[in-house]
Order: structure tokens, then sequence, then C-alpha cells
């Protein structure tokens, strides 16, 4: 069970680390380590990395975590540089108190270190979760290496005069010192991945007009993660077959051979298309932030769509297609931002705009997805502009990024052009975009 | 389970062979394929594991020349089977032979009086009839295709599965069982399992990612472009006409290129291919000149090189060191 001890561990480190391990993995993993040895420091890495990482961060994230983890002997002296964890050092232990001044006399390096291991084992250091955790901690394993023991050695000492005394002070702020490290270590092995994954987990349902400035950069590696997912699985031209119906041209062509005796049968299928998209974005106020993340996503996900056409509106209408294909979505939002100005929405003028220059691109393969609050501050809202959108294209899909309750109140004319549109959502969160985005690609007919 | 302890043992040739991370290098080594110590690795391990390999990296480093060196020096054969969209069991397991199939039931149906001549009522020919055995489904008419072969391979195979990531998704879901249990289920035979499990090398150059189901089942090797020390090896062992003062100028040059902002960075494959070319040049050391003319050995697109031919003059003098 010793041998297993400390895999188990570093597999929950690397876990935390973001590799993704299986019970299954971790068998194997252990097998291979049982093929290879503890000997050879970059052959057990690189055993470790052929059975658990699956890509090439998992790999870079895998060999830094092993790094971090099997790096327990950095108090021991040179010669003993290769660990060992198959008989995990196991020093005194706890209420080692006469030990640990004998240790700190000798300067015992890597009989320390073992000390430490143990203590930080006994005080539960795998635990840790929060950074304001570590002074706790690195008290608590200084306890069960015998500090307290050594402190009064101390103060008999200087009571009796002793230079000894002097000496030993040091040595054990010192050990304080690597003991605080050793405490950070395990902070970062053990506790990362559950913190991130629960900052990610709320940044998900956050409405995304109230995210922090300090917030988007994450957001961004988010949506990029899942877009790359959803590009994944929907880049490919895929079919569906149709059940039960024989394609009886080319089952003839095919069991030709065989003098027409159909063998082998060919169905029906379909061909699924990659879907078009046009894209109308209100940029003004609170909208904006939405924006911005709608066309992230949307371009991040070029691969699993046909075509994506996109324009941006406030007062009016421009298209924005060529600067958001020619850079990076952040500058891109600021200049269309600065062309179109920060102008109040008028859905009605922007509508007609688009209707005069645009509508020829609208075609019974186009999805048109109209991301807006519909309020265009009392001006008229020309729904009959959707409507005839709305005879043209595939399907019109409109995002609010309000409140359902709120839709319709005010100058809100969202239920004025709820009716032409074949899907009304709310969109205001990341995970709500993902639903959206999911359904666009999964919609076939 | 996967983990049974009646799980097939591996090729008793191969047993023999790979007993250390190092003689797999020195196995491979001498059927001349240099690995770095990742790969040996990740070969043993497969060996000692039973597990597949999945081997992801650029165009041209090699992976599916691993494959052959694999067979090569463990003397197995190799079985290669090229992945493509709407690749499907017919074309990868095994088909029927439906030709003689056909052939089959129009004897048996001049046979069949012969056969059935002597029996007087209808209950009595049935009864005979169900007496053969049934023959029209059976493994004689089975045509099988690579991975099947690689399952009956009596002293063991090594299974190159290439560029699985250009197969549909359908397809990898239908390698599982072959890559997990090494057996495959034919619905009218029944289960047919692997008497030797075969070496399994399946290569992608991540035209799009697999899935996790698949790259559970295998160990993941990913081969990057090699460092100088080990190009420098392989030119060795690949153009052993190339002098030691050129393949080092060579081996630095190609070096130094991949670090440059390319669209498609030259490959172990193109450093062979340049380092042929140039001893066919008779040259003894890298002349500007030369590098210029044989360039497009190295690099496949005009942008790339005009991007290297401008920075060309302090290339080579940096790589003549």
């Amino acid at each position: 069970m010793s041998t297993i001890e400390p895999l188990r561990r570093f597999f929950e480190a690397a876990r935390g680390s973001g590799v993704r391990i299986s019970p299954a993995e971790s068998i194997d993993a252990v097998r291979a380590v049982e093929a290879v040895g503890y000997a050879d420091r970059a052959v057990l890495r690189d055993a470790l990395g052929l059975v658990l990482a699956k890509t090439a961060e998992e790999k870079a994230a895998l060999a830094a975590c092993f790094d971090l983890y099997f790096r327990r002997d950095d108090l021991a002296a040179p010669e003993a540089a290769a660990p060992d964890p198959a008989a995990p050092p196991r020093g005194e232990g706890a209420g080692a108190g006469a030990g640990l001044g004998r240790l700190l006399r000798e300067g015992d390096g890597p009989a320390l270190a073992a000390a430490m291991e143990a203590a930080g084992e006994a005080a539960g250091l795998p635990n840790i979760r929060f950074f304001t955790q570590r002074n706790l901690y690195a008290r608590r394993v200084l306890d069960h290496m015998g500090l307290r023991a050594v402190e009064q050695e101390i103060a008999a000492l200087e009571d009796a005069g002793d230079a000894e005394a002097a000496r030993l002070e040091a040595a054990v702020t010192r050990l304080r010192g690597q003991v605080r490290d050793f405490v950070e270590r395990n902070l970062l092995l053990f506790a990362r991945g559950e913190t991130e994954e629960f900052r990610e987990e709320l940044l998900k349902s956050t409405r995304l007009s109230n995210l922090d400035r300090r917030d988007y950069a994450r957001m961004q590696v988010l949506v990029r993660a899942i877009a790359k997912k959803l590009a994944a699985r929907y880049a490919r031209p895929r079919t569906r077959r149709l059940r039960g119906q024989l394609d009886i041209r080319r089952t003839m062509r095919r069991n030709m051979g065989w003098g027409g005796i159909p063998f082998i049968t060919t169905w029906k299928q379909k061909r699924i298309e990659k879907p078009r998209v046009i894209v109308l974005c209100d940029v003004s106020g609170s909208v904006a932030a939405m924006a911005q993340f709608l066309l992230m996503f949307l371009y991040a996900l070029n691969e699993a769509l046909a075509d994506i056409r996109s324009f941006a509106f406030a007062g009016s209408l421009i298209e924005v297609s060529e600067i958001l294909e020619a850079e990076p979505i952040e500058t891109a939002i600021a200049k269309i931002l600065g062309i179109i100005g920060f102008g109040s929405s008028n859905y009605g003028n922007s509508l007609a705009d688009f209707e005069d220059g645009w509508m020829g691109i609208v075609d019974r393969r186009a999805t048109v997805l109209i991301l807006g609050d519909a309020r265009g501050n009392r001006t008229d809202p020309r729904v009959e502009i959707v409507a005839r959108i709305a005879t043209r294209a595939k399907r019109v899909i409109w995002l609010n990024p309000e409140y359902r309750a709120a839709w319709g109140t005010g100058d809100s004319d969202m239920f004025r052009y709820a009716p032409h549109c074949q899907m009304v959502r709310g969109c205001s969160t990341l995970r709500d975009l993902e639903r959206v985005v999911t359904d666009l690609l999964e919609m076939t007919r | 389970m996967p983990y049974s302890a009646d799980l097939p043992r591996g090729a008793p040739a191969a047993d023999r062979q790979v007993t250390s991370i190092e003689a797999v290098e020195n196995g491979l080594a001498a059927s001349g394929y240099i690995p770095s110590r990742q790969i040996a690795t990740a070969v043993y391990l497969a060996h000692h594991l039973q597990k597949p390999v999945l081997v992801e990296g650029p165009a041209g480093v090699g992976k599916t020349e691993l494959a052959k060196s694999i067979a090569a020096w463990l003397d197995l054969p190799l079985i290669r089977m090229q992945c493509y969209e709407g690749l499907d069991e017919a074309k990868a397991l095994y088909e029927w032979k439906y030709g003689k199939q056909l052939l089959y039931t129009q004897i048996l149906r001049e046979k069949i009086g012969e056969v059935l001549g002597d029996t007087d009522s209808l209950n009595a020919a049935l009864g005979k009839l169900h007496g053969f055995g049934d023959l029209f489904f059976s493994p004689e008419f089975l045509e099988p295709r690579p991975l099947l072969r690689a399952l009956q391979a009596d002293a063991g195979a090594v299974l190159l599965v290439d560029e699985v990531d250009k197969s549909d998704q359908e397809f990898e879901a239908f390698l599982l069982e072959i890559l997990s249990d090494y057996q495959v289920t034919i619905p009218e035979i029944g289960r047919i399992a692997a008497t030797v499990p075969p070496v399994v090398i399946l290569t992608s150059n991540s035209m799009r990612d697999l899935g996790d189901a698949l790259k559970r089942r295998c160990l993941h090797l990913h081969i990057g472009f090699p460092d100088a020390k080990l190009e420098a090896r392989i030119i060795a062992s690949r153009v052993p006409e190339a002098d030691a003062g050129l393949r080092t100028q060579l081996v630095a040059f190609v070096q130094s290129l991949r670090g440059l902002d390319l669209k498609k960075p030259p490959s172990v494959s193109e450093t062979i291919d340049w380092a042929r070319v140039l001893v066919l040049l008779h040259a003894r050391t890298l002349e500007a000149d030369l590098v210029r003319d044989t360039l497009n050995v190295l690099l496949k697109f005009e942008a790339d090189i005009e991007t290297a031919g401008r920075q060309l003059g302090e290339l080579v003098a940096k790589a003549r060191g």
C-alpha cells in the first residue's frame, strides 16, 4: 500500500493542475510505474506523462506538477538527489521533540526533510485550500515536528548561558522558512484546482454585463475553451442516415459485381449543412459586453460555421465582418465603437439600413441572430422589416440580455418583435450563450 | 475486466526482446530509428501494459516510421490501415466473400437433389438439411481486412492505424473494442479474440480532437521536433554518407530555421531529404548559394522560402559556427 499512497496523492495534485485522470487511468499509471520503477526520475516522469496526459497542454501541466510534487528532498544533501517515494521517509514523527533538537544540531538535511514530510501528513496538509491557511498549517507542521520541546531546550540553554542556544535558534529560524516553503508548495499542489474550478463555475453564471474588468482575460480563455469543444464536435460535415429508405441507385451500383444481387444495401442519407450565420449586434450601452462575448464565441467557432457576416448597430448599422476578421476581438470591438459612436440605439433606423444594404445575403440557408434589448428609445421599431427578414431566412433568433420580466416594459419593443422570431431567448450569462450556440449548431432542419 | 490476469501475453518473441527501456532504444536504433528516451519508454510500456500507443505530432517527425521500425526490430509483420473519411467496418475489419457465397448457393442448388435424393418425406429432407453445418456464414467465407488480420496473426503483428483523426467518429467508436480488449464481435460468427495481442500504433496529425474514450485507452505519445543532438544522430543513421562536419552544420541550420515564424517548419523527414541532396551535390560545408538553391527541399511554401531567404546569410553563418 505504501507504494501507491504517494502516487495517489500525486494524482490528486495533478487533477488540481487541470489534468483529467480517471480511475482506470490511475490504475494504468500504477502499473506503468511498477513496470519502469522509481529509479530514474526522467523515465518516471515520461511514463506518467504517457499514461495520464492526453494533450500537449496536459503534458506540460503534468510535468510542472511532477517537479513540484517530487521535489521533496530540497533539504537533502546533494548526494541523495533521487527521491524514493517507494519508501516514503518517515521520521520519528509527532512528538519527536528531542529528535528534532538533535537533527537541528547535526544539520541532518535528509532526516529533517523526512520529519517534515511525516509532520505534514500528520497535520493534514493535503487538506489545505486557501492561502490564508498558510500560517495555520505551518504552525501545525512545526508542532508535529516537536518545535515546542526545542524551544524549551533553547530557553533552558539560554538560562544556562550556553552559546549553543544562538546556534539552535538560527537553525529553528531556518527551519521555519523551510516549513513555510513546504506549506506553500502544498497549497499550490492541492488547492489550485478547486479554487480555479469554483471561480470558473461562478464566472459562467455571472451576468456578463456585471462582469469585472479584471475577469475579462479569464473569461476569454473560458469562451475559447467552450468554443473549441463545440467546434471539434460540429466542424466536420455530417450526414444523417434516413432510417429505412433504401437508396436504390447506389445499391444497384454497389452490387453490380455480384450480378445485381443486393448483398450490400445502401441507405439514403441526408447531408447536414453547416449553418450560415448573420449576426446583428446592438453595441450600445449595457448590451455591449454581451455583444463582445457573442462575437468572440462565433468567431472562435469559425470552423463549425459555413459563413459569418456580422453587423453592429446603435443609431445606425454597419457591417463589421472585416474588422473582426482582421483584428483580435478586444481591439476590434473598441474600433467598432469608435466608428459607430456611443449613440443611443435606434432599432428601426438600423433595421432599415440592413434592409437597404444587405437584404440580398439573407437566404434560406441563413440563420439571423439579433442580439439586443429591443429598447429603441421610443423610435419607430419597424417590426415589418424583421417580418420580411423572417420570411427569407431559415430562422431568426433574438437574444435579449435583459431579464424576461423587463421585456415589454418602458420603451422595450421585445414583444412586438417576438412574433416574427422563431426563437426568443434570454441570454445574459456565458452559460446561456453556450446553450444558444449549441442549439444553433445542433438544429439540422 | 481489462486488467484480468488471463489477458493473453504479448508475442513471445517480443517478450524476449522488450526487456528494458535501453533494450528498446538499442533495438530500434539497430533497425534504423533513433528514438528519444520518451519514445523508447512508450514502446516499453505499450508492451508491458498491453496498451496501444497514440502518437501525435507534426507531419514528418517519424510517427509512421516508428511502427515500421518496431515491426522490423521485433520481426513481426506490419499491418497498416490508412484511415480516411468514410472508412467503415467492411474495409477495416471484414467482408463476406459474396462471390464465393453466391457460387456456394448455386452448387447447393445443383447438389441438393443428390443429397436429398433418398429421403421420401419433407420432414426427413429438412432433418437432413439441418444436419449440414451452416456454411454460408462461416469463417471460410470471411475476407479478413487489416484489423482482423492483425488479431489473427499467430505470432503477433504490429498494427499501424495511420491518421486516425481522418476517420469518422463512428469508426473511432468502433475501434474501442479492439483497442481495449483485442477482440472483435462479428454478429454471424461471434467473438474473435487475438491469440497474441498485436502491438498497436495509432497516429494522428491533430486534424480534429479525438474522443476521450479513445485517448483514455491509449498511451499518449507526443513526438515533437528533435533537439540538435538527436537529429544529428538520426542523420548519421539515415544518411551515413554525410560527414560529421556537414552534419552538424546542416542540423544547426535546420534547427535555427524552426525558430523562424514559418507556415510549416521543416521536419525530420525534410532534414533527411536535404542531407541526401547535399551529399548528391558533393557539398562539404554549407554555402549560402547552395542553401538558397536547395531550400525548396526543406520548405514547402513560397512565403516560407521568402522569409528564410531574407535571413539566409546570417543563418548559414551561424550554422557554420
